[in-house]
């Protein structure tokens, strides 16, 4: 617990570098408001990284940079030896809202990234797998059904499938099970867990929620505001597959506390 | 706790009490007798105001004869009389009209809505002519297209187009952020987000605009007539007042209201068609 605690050689997940970034930075505003500042992250080959903080603390932003969806100001990412310049197909990417469209049945809402970067035919070719992911995923008999029909929970994993359609090397997910209720976020986590852990995907959650951060990851992110940093890196050494009743153990709660204790001293600033 | 004294202070005694939410007994008339019921009321107080004679005939004809006459128009525009003749030319007055301001309004609110500069530069341009009376122009189209069928198509598609363009416009921004944010990811070129999100995002838009529309290319129609003459179902009306045979003006503009109608509830049934997953959602919510 104490502050020497922090230097400890990180354990974490021991893959090879997926993604790196080194001295990422961002400003707004002619470089007047730090938004990220001096970030150097590498994830490795199937761990799954959480990132916790209050808000303002450059998570989002940091996400934004890592899809390629906006430039750092400064700094540079990669994915798997590549630049990243702009979004690509070894991103998947999943938000808190489902966002099926709903003149798409579900199957065509999956097949979607596939029809927006090759065209219909090859999503008409990737059909099959569609299925496969849908059924993966407990949505079997659903795949001519319009999204109107569908529960939250079943939107979510329909969108799931829609991320792991192009086959993506990692996976970034902004806090995508947050508009569900807890019984089905828990449900859904489990679920993610299990995609992640059969497939070794490499994944990075931004969440709001240290639970689910410890329960979910094998390295957790604490970030901080003014300017947004990345302050700590927290190993998660629970035992995997990780089950919801470990929330309950002693090693869950001194994860959580540790955790907690470093955000509070700055989220109600 | 504080419930159970709360109850007692109510006079509850613990017994078995069954409430039902007060509605009143109007609401719990079936619609198609309400409907008769208001029209029974509205033809009931007409008849009344004419045979007490507290308005003149002249200005306002009885129930029955209105409704002779309108049996009298009818007869002439199923025999294939001079009347349907007139509302041929309306008609395709209005089919054109309406043909034109949806291309016309589609194209250019696709053209607005999608670029900044038309949003920044051409949008207040067209909201401020669409605040205009735009019967005002009828003048000019004649004066432009003389007394055909052209200056008549030519005001109905004017009054339309308007409509269209602004809900266009306004549906193409309709998507959503997470929407676009997604579109992004997946690498989608602009046209790919125009066709693939934001036009199918609008077309409810689009629709209500296209509705509004279908009502001003009937009155720009008319209008057109009542000014530029011609041999349409407007001057027939215009004719008809001319002669104070109100009757005839009455039935005349019931047979054009039916026409309207009929153009208003074909958009109504291509939007239920076309956006079907609302139609899903509003059906959802009503069946209960």
């Amino acid at each position: 617990m104490s502050a020497a605690a922090a230097v400890t050689p990180l354990r974490g997940p021991q893959g090879e570098p997926v993604y790196e970034l080194s001295r990422v930075g961002k400003t707004y505003a002619r470089g007047h408001v730090t938004a990220l500042e001096d970030v150097s992250l590498t994830l490795r080959k199937g761990g799954f990284y959480a990132v916790i903080g209050s808000s303002g603390c450059g998570k989002s932003t940091l996400l934004k940079i890592m899809a390629g969806l906006t430039p750092p100001s400064k700094g540079r990412v990669t994915l798997q030896g590549r630049p990243v310049l702009g979004p690509r197909r070894d991103i998947g990417m999943m938000f808190q809202q489902a966002t099926l469209f709903p003149w798409r049945t579900t199957i065509q809402n999956v097949l979607l990234p596939i029809e927006i970067r090759d065209g219909p035919a090859a999503a008409r070719k990737a059909e099959p797998r569609a299925r496969e992911l849908l059924e993966t995923v407990g949505l079997k008999g659903f795949e001519s059904v319009y999204p109107g029909q569908l529960s939250g929970g079943m939107a979510q994993r329909a969108s799931i499938c829609r991320m792991l359609i192009t086959e993506p090397a990692v996976l970034l997910l902004d806090e995508p099970f947050s508009a569900l209720d807890e019984l089905a976020r828990d449900f859904m986590n489990m679920e993610l867990q299990r995609i992640c852990m059969a497939r070794e995907a490499t994944a990075f959650l931004v969440t709001h929620s240290i639970a689910e951060a410890v329960i979910l990851s094998d390295m957790v992110l604490v970030m901080k505001p003014r300017p947004g940093r990345v302050a700590e890196l927290v190993p998660i050494d629970l035992p995997r597959p990780r089950t919801l009743d470990m929330v309950t153990t002693p090693q869950f709660g001194a994860l959580v506390e540790r955790i907690r204790g470093r955000l509070d001293k700055e989220a109600f600033l | 706790m504080s419930d159970v004294r709360a109850n007692e202070a109510a006079g509850y005694d613990g017994g078995d009490t069954v409430w039902t939410e007060k509605t009143s007994w109007l609401d719990s008339v079936p619609r198609s007798v309400s409907m008769l019921f208001v029209a029974a009321v509205f033809i009931g107080v007409w008849e009344l105001v004419t045979s007490l004679g507290l308005v003149s005939p002249i200005i306002l004809p009885t129930p029955m004869e209105t409704f002779r006459d309108i049996l009298f128009v009818g007869e002439n525009l199923i025999s294939g009389g001079y009347m349907l003749q007139a509302l041929w030319i309306t008609l395709l007055e209005v089919v054109y009209g309406f043909a034109l301001a949806i291309a016309i309004g589609f194209s250019l609110g696709v053209l607005v809505g999608e670029t900044s500069f038309g949003e920044k530069a051409v949008m207040p341009y067209l909201v401020a002519i669409d605040t205009m009376p735009k019967v005002a122009f009828a003048p000019l189209f004649v004066a432009w297209l003389g007394f055909d069928i052209e200056s008549k198509v030519a005001l109905a598609a004017f009054i339309a187009t308007f409509p269209i363009i602004v809900g266009t416009a306004a549906g193409l921004h309709a998507a959503d952020h997470n929407a676009r944010m997604l579109f992004k990811t997946m690498g989608a070129s602009r046209w790919q987000t125009l066709v693939k999100l934001k036009l199918p995002t609008g077309l409810p838009q689009i629709f209500t605009g296209l509705k509004i529309g279908s009502v001003g290319v009937m009155a720009g129609a008319i209008t057109g007539e009542f000014l530029g003459g011609g041999k349409g179902f407007g001057e027939l009306i215009r004719v008809a007042a001319s002669q104070l045979n109100t009757p005839r003006v009455f039935s005349l503009i019931i047979y054009l209201s039916v026409v309207g109608l009929a153009l208003f509830m074909l958009v109504a049934w291509a939007q239920r068609r076309v956006v079907f997953w609302r139609k899903e959602q509003v059906g959802a919510a009503t069946e209960h």
